[in-house]
């Protein structure tokens, strides 16, 4: 029983915050659906395109942040052993791989009326799609063994070598010259962006952000519940055995 | 009204790009949350079962123990 013990609070924890950071998400997202396509103005170079780039990013955000997390899950459950930590990293990745498919969908669907074209070798777009193959051999691995805690273990060390990717991406338009364009928002002083379009990019962010938490959790329940039926399912067999 | 609607849909003529780019997100979490909760549903069923399960032939055997 000492090994559910932990999975055991985050199920109660996780029922008790679930309606409230919902709710969060939904009001955020309304707010942020009227600021970016009532209330902000069209760009003076990219017209209304502009609106795809309040999706966008915050996507692109998650799909770095999903990764990220999972990463350090993957160290927090290999040092500590910690129980909770493999099944979240699981949790996580699915969601985490769906965000960077829409990262990259969407830029596709800006890219292609404003650079005139739907896709280009250049390092940010060529990193993230690695990234979405590192989420999908992660899904891939973990899956791929009898035994779910080895699977698990390989998928760990997989996520933490994939985090050299992170890096990567981030500098990948200042390493490389590169289409897309450079950081406007997370540069040093101030950010290189109007304020009326800055509001909605951040009010989406949070909206994007709190939906993903709240995936993230209901899947972590998942995990935990069918990590307990194995459990279930494994006793059942050796009690029938015997 | 209609002026302003169809302007507001046209999006300076990119319209099938930006709201290429909305639908699909919506649909895409729209799913997300459709999946999701069906999996969460399914495993949470599952468990209830298999506990069940368990309680019953506990009792059972619990039963027999007693019997002389």
């Amino acid at each position: 029983m000492h090994r559910f013990a932990n999975p055991n609070r985050f199920l109660r924890l996780s029922r008790q915050v679930l309606p409230w950071v919902a709710g969060l998400a939904a009001v955020l997202m309304a707010a942020g659906l009227y600021l970016a396509l009532v209330a902000s103005p069209p760009d003076a170079r990219q017209g209304d395109t502009v609106r795809i780039m309040y999706v966008h990013v915050p996507a692109a955000w998650l799909s770095l942040f999903g990764y990220a997390s999972m990463a350090v899950a993957s160290a927090v459950g290999y040092i500590w052993k910690h129980p909770l930590a493999d099944l979240a990293c699981k949790a996580t990745a699915p969601i985490g791989a769906t965000f960077t498919a829409v990262c990259l969908a969407t830029g596709s669907l800006w890219g292609e009326p404003m650079w005139g074209t739907w896709w280009e070798w250049d390092a940010r777009m060529t990193s993230v799609l690695i990234l979405f193959f590192l989420y999908l051999g992660y899904l891939a691995l973990v899956s791929a063994f009898d035994d779910p805690t080895r699977g698990l273990k390989a998928g760990a060390i997989l996520a933490l070598v994939g985090a050299v990717n992170l890096p990567v991406i981030k500098f990948s338009v200042e390493w490389w010259n590169t289409l897309h364009q450079p950081p406007s928002v997370s540069r040093l002083g101030t950010p290189a962006i109007d304020p009326s379009m800055l509001w909605p990019l951040l009010v989406m962010a949070a909206a994007f952000t709190a939906f993903f938490i709240t995936l993230v959790l209901l899947n972590t329940r998942s995990e935990i519940i069918q990590r307990k039926i194995q459990v279930l399912r494994a006793a059942q067999a050796y009690g029938a055995a015997e | 009204m209609p002026d302003r609607l169809e302007q507001f849909l046209s999006m300076g003529g990119y319209g099938a790009y930006v709201w290429g780019a909305y639908g699909l997100c919506a649909v895409v979490m729209v799913l997300l949350v459709v999946l999701t909760l069906k999996r969460l549903r399914a495993n949470e069923r599952t468990l209830k079962m298999l506990d069940g399960l368990r309680a019953s032939r506990r009792q059972q055997s619990m039963g027999n123990g007693d019997a002389p």
